[in-house]
């Protein structure tokens, strides 16, 4: 079960966002998207997510196509992040993370305990009875970060469930990315399909379980951080001249410009 | 801090509303005690003046202050629909051009069907209710098209259109008046002046239908709003159907206005000052908020239209300076926390 995208592409007003993006995303997987400024990564999250439709090729969730799915039915298993939040009103924490239940019909309390679960999960659990309007951008997104959580947090009969994040660390201050990092690395675990929108290519590196970099609108490279995190791709596509190393005590890949 | 269950306001809100209706039975020209009205109620009145009373209380204040009551309940509720269908606080029907584009669409009606008018009462309110529907709705469309994007809303734009809905309401409501005939200028600025005293129980019926329609359409779409005050698309995500709830819901709020413009005249700030109040008191779901506002709605209409009859009675002073007076300093109040929050960024 996948979210499968086949030589899509997208023309808005005149310009070519997104040119044959073929790729799968795997349920149980990190899949995380890189490039450049106006590379089209939030296009290509916006034709994931329904927001946008694409002009020609094919984007299947689950093996049916993304535009076929009822609105209420693809709400239980896809839930997205957005970038900013446009939220004006004083919500509580707490009532925030139980819009995240609307699409579903489980109840008061069952809904209850998984909006605790979804704030505990996020370190957001002190802001529970605190105004949505008086709290800080990374408590915010924490907060929002909680209502996607609650959205897709129990298995669902119409398949895997995918989580679609668009930057979801960048008002995070260092303890919470790590935080977001290792949630998504657990989410994953869990079976969910995770692809988000990253600038770092560290933290990309240390929670992908494969990375696509767009550039221009098309798919520059695809793989395992390994594979895609080389120094030809990353002057290539950022032109950047980088050094790639080892972290000294997890091993893992690291980017040093 | 939320400082009360919404459960718990409801219901003291639904006996405030009770209280305040038969207060302002009693109070008037004509002050009658408690006992007077009770018997007058159920038909037991007795003595000289029991006719009296039985018109003063049928036929003269209970279809008044039904009609505070419904104008009120729609005023508020469609003032709360509409800041959350713009996300934003700020948005009310008359401050956003909305009342002003019915009044124009009001104007026309009358203009139009002159003679209707004069033939045939139940006919001219309905085309007169229907040319501000039309009116509001335009109004509604092309605020909201102007205002909101993917960004959110913009207050600085709502406004604005507000102010140029104003200006374009203005100018051709001043072209209507100067071509028009003695008779048509005299129907339409004592429609302009807008209040409650022409209230009688045929006026009174159409606004009470359009009550109930909003009252059973609109709790439907309580999670529905919820969800859209975080954005449309966020709203999309989690499964609402979110061109079809914004339709209804400005085709509601168009009707609700509509009609309470066509009955009762332009009466600004109920659909400001009372969701807001609301939302202080027991936060912004909107499954509580509707039902609450309508019933704010009703009693501080109630309320500011016996104040009206009073306060100078024998004459009476038009609802609508009354309104403004408790509105306009409140908004500004808002619009200076607005202001402090953004700084805040």
């Amino acid at each position: 079960m996948v979210i499968a995208v086949d030589n899509l592409s997208l023309r808005v007003s005149g310009f070519d966002l997104l040119r044959d993006l073929s790729f799968v995303a795997n349920a149980g997987e990190v899949t995380v998207v890189v490039g450049p400024n106006g590379a089209g990564k939030s296009s290509l999250l916006k034709v994931l997510v329904g927001d946008l439709v694409q002009t020609s090729g094919e984007v299947r969730l689950n093996h049916r196509e993304l535009a076929s799915w009822a609105v209420g039915d693809k709400a239980r298993i896809l839930a997205a992040l957005p970038q900013h939040s446009v939220l004006n009103f004083p919500f509580t924490a707490a009532e925030v993370v139980h819009l995240g239940r609307i699409p579903h019909r489980t109840g008061i309390q069952r809904d209850a305990q998984i909006v605790d679960r979804a704030l505990a999960r996020v370190d957001a659990k002190y802001l529970q009875k605190r105004f949505y309007t008086q709290m800080s951008g990374g408590e915010r997104q924490r907060v929002q970060l909680a209502r996607v959580l609650a959205q897709i947090s129990e298995p669902s009969s119409l398949g895997e469930r995918f989580l679609i994040l668009d930057e979801p660390t960048s008002a995070f201050d260092l303890a919470h990315q790590q935080l977001t990092l290792a949630l998504v690395r657990e989410l994953a675990g869990s079976g969910i399909g995770v692809v988000m929108v990253l600038h770092d290519l560290n933290l990309a590196a240390r929670c992908a379980d494969k990375i696509l970099v767009l550039d221009g609108g098309r798919i520059a490279a695809q793989g395992t951080p390994a594979e895609v995190l080389t120094r030809a791709v990353i002057d290539q596509v950022f032109g950047v001249d980088v050094e790639i190393g080892e972290h000294p005590i997890t091993h893992q890949l690291m980017v040093i410009s | 801090m939320r400082y009360v269950a919404p459960q718990v306001l409801i219901a003291a809100l639904l006996s405030a509303l009770l209280g305040v209706l038969c207060l302002a039975l009693t109070l008037g020209t004509v002050e009658l005690s408690v006992g007077d009205l009770w018997r007058t109620l159920i038909g037991q009145a007795q003595g000289p003046r029991a006719d009296n009373f039985h018109t003063i209380v049928f036929d003269i204040r209970l279809p008044r202050i039904l009609l505070a009551l419904c104008i009120g309940a729609i005023l508020a509720l469609s003032g709360a629909v509409m800041q959350g269908l713009f996300r934003n606080p700020l948005a009310d029907p008359s401050l956003i051009g909305v009342s002003s584009g019915a009044s124009v669409g009001a104007s026309l009606a009358i203009v139009f069907s002159a003679g209707l008018l004069q033939t045939n009462a139940w006919m001219g309110l309905s085309v007169v209710a229907f040319g501000a529907f039309a009116g509001g709705l335009l109004a509604t469309l092309l605020v909201y098209r102007l205002a909101t994007s993917e960004f959110g809303t913009s207050v600085t734009t709502m406004l604005l259109a507000g102010i140029a809905i104003g200006a374009i309401a203005g100018s051709l409501n001043g072209l209507l008046s100067y071509f028009s005939n003695d008779a048509l200028l005299r129907q339409m600025s004592i429609w302009q002046m807008g209040n409650l005293s022409t209230a009688n129980w045929s006026r009174l019926l159409p606004v009470a239908v359009a009550l109930c329609v909003l009252l059973v359409a609109l709790p439907r779409v309580g999670l529905a709003l919820n969800a859209l005050l975080l954005g449309e698309s966020e709203a999309r995500h989690l499964g609402i159907n979110v061109q079809r709830v914004k339709r209804q819901l400005i085709v509601a709020t168009a009707l609700g206005i509509g009609m309470a413009v066509a009955v009762a005249g332009l009466i600004g700030f109920v659909g400001l000052v009372v969701p807001h109040l609301i939302r202080l008191l027991i936060g912004p779901d909107h499954r509580w908020l509707l039902p609450a506002s309508a019933l704010g709605g009703a009693m501080l209409l109630i309320i500011a239209d016996t104040l009206a009859r009073v306060v100078a009675s024998p004459a009476e002073l038009p609802i609508g300076i009354l309104t403004a007076l408790i509105g306009a300093p409140l908004f500004i109040g808002l619009l200076v926390r607005q202001r402090r929050e953004l700084q805040l960024w």
